[in-house]
């Protein structure tokens, strides 16, 4: 069965030039539907990463109970001062605890593109932040000194916004920040942002509460009883999430919503694509149709002969899915976007073709090939071997 | 037309290729009319026909930042203004954070003033709700989503603002419903529900005395650009510089920074009729070429060569027509699944409308091709079997 | 004395293939007179083909003039050749050449649509052409529910119903068997005799030549009368 099949699917693929339109509406239907499925779902992918992987497991983030993200919450400082005497907390080189009380609110700075203004999360950190951040490096000028308004930019930020680089001076809320350097993060959410020294944000926003409190534990199974100690504590009513938990409570809805148009909009491109291919394949098997009986006549079976045509369906849709996917990843992998996110201020993430995507993409483009290819194969091996050859 | 049977009986010559290609057609025109509705919503937020002469005034720097209440009265004072009124962002829910509520602190004078005949309620059940501490105004359709009943003491959880008690859950009385005026509005207020902002103020326990944002009322629509000008000048160089505009900039301004949701709808729209071109583009090809004889035959009755190209144009133009107004109309019963995706959007039919004008372009660049080539074909040479 | 309908003189048809070019006629002149049935006759190659095309206006000469009931054709525009065509030629081809997709009746219609005709008035015409030929009662169906000799019949309809100057067939026989065949012919003798149609058949059988008025040989472009 292998020879016969291997025959005709060879001798299918060498007579494919000559069906070259008709061949190209399924690799051209495919390559959009991958392209696009691919894209759409490249964004969910970035934005996923940027959130859900940002945080670290023995990392805790504290907010006032009841609120669910930091630019509703509020900590004072006795919060704070309860919440760092609290069990498993890593200490720094100086014996202190590790805590990074921190405020979040926004700036407006113009946008890169658009040149209209947008809002960009400014995020006043403690003394503590480089140990409590050790992912954080600084890629271009200097940290910021505290006590005074200087702030550094965010990798991701900076490619967003104008006016972000090292060196630049930032007019924000009637005042001048200095932007002493470029950090990066390994890409996680805080690339979006500017940082600043935690108490001159707060005066420059005359305000005097925290947004929340970062706490760098001793270990990842130190988090429970951290938990338990500030939970049962009568003096505070507070919420207390591992990082990675937070952030990806923070980029559900989101990424769940491109994951929905990505696969709607896919799906009834798919469809149309499978129309097409359809066919495609019915109009090749009948231009085939004196080849295929002579085959048949001459002692080939009908299942080899249905083979070989949803091969050759599958050829095409394969080639079609790696020209899609190629295309997603020429056009739009590391392509840098920014939206909405929690604060009101702009996230910015990269979309992200990964390689499970690309096989997801080809994964879908095989099962329209199949799809498309099965009832003209169908066909193709009922052909009335007679009538075919009395007919040419 | 008296060439229709005509047309139309060649449009059916392989049937299941034509049902293929119109399906395939239907499919690419189903999605336009989805993501032009999106795109178009997004583009033309409905702030109602009483919102052109709507004003917004938010914190320079950031909705979520608060503004003074003292700034309310120099704003009336402000020629051009004709009524002032202010609001703070509740960011409510009901039991579970899926159910959104637009939870709204009202000023009762100044709110109903500026909205003088947008609503409508019961006379007595308003004079109630404003004898009512606690009482609550709800929107006719929240009340029938959650099956309240007037009477009913319901729980609202603030995700800001605690009150006195440390509590984030406010208790309110439904006292009465009301109903828009206008009925393309009805989508924006349908999760509306209103409270006394004495109430709201008193009862949280900081931020006392501020205010979320600002709505305004000006007397000439025309006078907008310039009365915003002159409210933010009251209190620029202030430590609360204010950003006034009018609402619908407001509402798009917001959606901007969304991101550039049209170019992505347009590159995905792009892909889709690029791949259909082709697609519909062989499918006329190939009818053409399997009927050159017939074709020929027609020039011999005396058929000119305009009038065959005319033929397959028309071809082209009745396939893509039948397939946008099938897609099209099924993108129109679509609505309500896009609507609940979209809440609070106000979705038009009227983005429909520039459909019925790419599938003429589309028709015509499928069945220009063979139509020149029905045009051009020698007739003896046609008959004789050489083409 | 009748007048000649269809006057070729001194006709010249030259087919050109890049360098090469084939005379196929040279210097061919002809006369037909009203209501007669001609029958042109010949070894492949001859020509045959090529100057019934000419006479029926679906070609041009390379050289020469041909008069058809008092038009110049050599003289017309392609455009008003087209619309010469609709009115005064009906063609009758070996194949049949009938729409597969539609019926009958609307085949016979084509012509029709043509003319200022209302669709009432279409439909009367075809089916009396219809009835001429002898199928009204396979008005409604499609050419492939048609025997070889039917579907001539409808051809031949369509081919009357806009009453024509000329009636010319190419081969109207050629793919039908025996009896079929002299049906045909004797319908195409009837139109001859009792309708007064002039007809111009080429054909290679002799029998079928023999039901036509006047016989012509053509050999390598060049006439030769017979019988």
């Amino acid at each position: 069965m292998f020879k016969q099949l291997f025959a005709i699917t060879i001798m299918n693929l060498q007579t494919l030039p000559q069906r070259l339109g008709a061949s190209s509406v399924i690799v051209i239907g495919i390559t959009g539907v991958v392209a696009v499925l691919v894209s759409v779902l490249a964004m969910a992918a970035g934005f996923h990463h940027t959130l859900a992987d940002s945080g670290r497991a023995d990392r805790a983030i504290i907010l006032r109970g009841g609120s669910d993200a930091e630019i509703n919450s509020g900590l004072t400082r006795e919060d704070v001062d309860v919440i760092s005497s609290a069990p498993g907390i890593a200490k720094g080189a100086d014996g202190k605890p590790l805590i990074s009380n921190e405020i979040v609110t926004v700036a407006n700075v113009p946008k890169l593109d658009t040149g209209t203004d947008a809002n960009v999360t400014l995020r006043g950190v403690g003394l503590k932040l480089v140990e409590v951040r050790p992912e954080l490096k600084i890629v271009a000028g200097r940290m910021f000194r505290p006590a005074v308004r200087e702030l550094i930019a965010g990798a991701g930020a900076v490619k967003q916004f104008r006016g972000l680089s090292a060196g630049s001076v930032l007019h924000m809320r009637n005042a001048d920040w200095l932007v002493t350097g470029v950090f990066t993060s390994d890409g996680d959410i805080h690339e979006s942002e500017l940082l600043a020294d935690v108490d001159t944000v707060g005066s420059s926003i005359e305000r005097d509460v925290y947004s929340s409190a970062i706490v760098l534990l001793e270990s990842p199974a130190a988090f429970p009883a951290f938990k338990d100690a500030l939970m049962t504590d009568p003096r505070l009513k507070v919420d207390v999430e591992r990082e990675p938990e937070y952030f990806a409570a923070q980029s559900k809805d989101l990424t769940h919503t491109l994951n929905i148009i990505g696969n709607s909009v896919a799906i009834i491109m798919a469809i149309g694509a499978m129309f097409g291919a359809l066919n495609s394949m019915y109009s090749a098997v009948a231009a085939r149709s004196v080849e295929i009986a002579t085959l048949r006549a001459i002692g080939f079976g009908g299942l080899p002969v249905m083979l070989s045509v949803m091969i050759e369906s599958l050829v095409l849709a394969l080639l079609g899915g790696i020209l899609g996917g190629a295309l997603a990843w020429l056009f739009f992998n590391g392509h840098s976007v920014s939206t909405l996110g929690a604060a009101f201020a702009q996230v910015v993430f990269q979309l992200t073709v990964t390689r499970t995507l690309i096989v997801t993409g080809i994964v879908w483009a095989c099962l329209i090939g199949v799809l498309g290819g099965f009832f003209p194969a169908l066909r193709a091996a009922r052909l009335p071997v007679a009538e075919a050859l009395r007919a040419s | 037309m008296k060439y229709f049977p005509l047309i139309w009986a060649t449009l059916w010559r392989k049937k299941t290729r034509t049902i293929f290609t119109l399906l395939s057609i239907v499919i690419a025109f189903l999605l336009f009319g989805a993501l032009e509705t999106v795109d178009y919503a997004f583009a033309h937020p409905n702030t109602g026909t009483s919102g052109a002469n709507l004003l917004i005034t938010i914190n320079k720097y950031s909705i979520t930042l608060s503004l003074p209440f003292s700034d309310e009265q120099q704003i009336r004072s402000v020629p051009g203004v004709t009524a002032v009124t202010w609001f703070t962002w509740f960011g409510g829910y009901y039991q579970e954070p899926k159910n959104f509520v637009f939870v709204l602190p009202i000023d009762i004078d100044s709110y109903f003033s500026l909205h003088q005949g947008d609503f409508v309620y019961d006379e007595t059940q308003f004079q109630t709700f404003r004898n009512t501490r606690d009482g609550a105004l709800v929107n006719a359709q929240l009340m029938k989503k959650h099956g309240w009943k007037i009477g009913d003491r319901v729980g609202m959880h603030s995700t800001i603002w605690t009150q006195k008690n440390g509590s984030l859950d406010w208790n309110f009385l439904i006292v009465g419903t009301y109903d828009v005026s206008d009925p393309t509005q009805r989508n924006q207020q349908a999760s509306t529900f209103l409270f006394h902002y004495e109430y709201f103020d008193e009862g949280r326990s900081f931020g006392k005395g501020n205010v979320g944002w600002y709505q305004e009322r000006v007397a000439d629509a025309s006078q907008s650009a310039a009365v915003s000008a002159r409210i933010d000048a009251l209190f620029a160089n202030s430590s609360y510089e204010t950003k006034t505009q009018p609402a619908k900039d407001f509402a798009l301004a917001f959606i901007k920074q969304l991101g550039d949701i049209g170019f992505i709808l347009h590159a995905i729209l792009g892909a889709v009729f690029f791949t259909l071109l082709f697609l519909t583009g062989n499918t006329m090809m190939q009818s053409v070429r399997e009927r050159i004889p017939e074709l020929a035959v027609l020039k011999t009755l005396g058929f000119t060569d305009g009038d065959v190209l005319g033929l397959v144009l028309a071809e082209a133009l009745l396939l893509c027509g039948l397939g946008a107004l099938l897609g099209l109309a099924a993108s129109y019963g679509a609505l309500p699944i896009i609507r609940l995706g979209l809440q609070g959007v106000e979705l038009s039919p009227l983005a429909l409308l520039p459909g019925f004008g790419v599938a003429i372009l589309l028709a015509l660049i499928v069945g220009l091709p063979p139509a020149l080539r029905a045009k051009r074909l020698n007739i003896v040479d046609a008959l004789a079997g050489k083409h | 004395m009748s007048e000649a309908i269809v006057s070729l003189h001194n006709i010249r048809k030259r087919y050109t293939r890049g360098k090469q070019h084939v005379d196929v006629l040279e210097g061919l002149t002809l006369d037909i007179q009203k209501g007669e049935f001609v029958a042109l006759m010949g070894p492949s190659g001859s020509g045959k083909t090529t100057l019934l095309n000419l006479i029926g206006g679906l070609d041009k000469p390379t050289s020469g003039e041909i008069t058809v009931a008092g038009q110049r054709l050599d003289q017309l525009g392609s455009g008003a050749l087209s619309r010469w065509r609709a009115r005064h030629v009906g063609f009758v081809f070996q194949s049949y050449n009938l729409m597969p997709m539609l019926s009958a009746q609307r085949n016979v219609e084509l012509p029709l649509l043509l003319t200022h005709l209302s669709a009432a008035q279409r439909k009367a015409n075809a089916l009396a052409a219809l009835t001429l030929v002898g199928i009204a009662d396979r008005a409604k169906h499609k050419p492939s529910e048609l025997s070889g000799g039917q579907a001539q019949r409808v051809a031949i309809a369509r081919a009357l119903v806009a009453d024509p100057t000329l009636l010319v067939c190419d081969e109207p026989t050629g793919d039908l068997d025996r009896k079929s065949a002299d049906e045909v012919l004797h319908l195409l003798q009837t139109l001859n005799r009792d309708y007064g149609k002039t007809i111009i058949m080429v054909t290679h059988d002799p029998k079928a030549a023999e039901f036509a008025g006047r016989q012509l040989h053509m050999d390598k472009g060049a006439l030769a009368e017979s019988g």
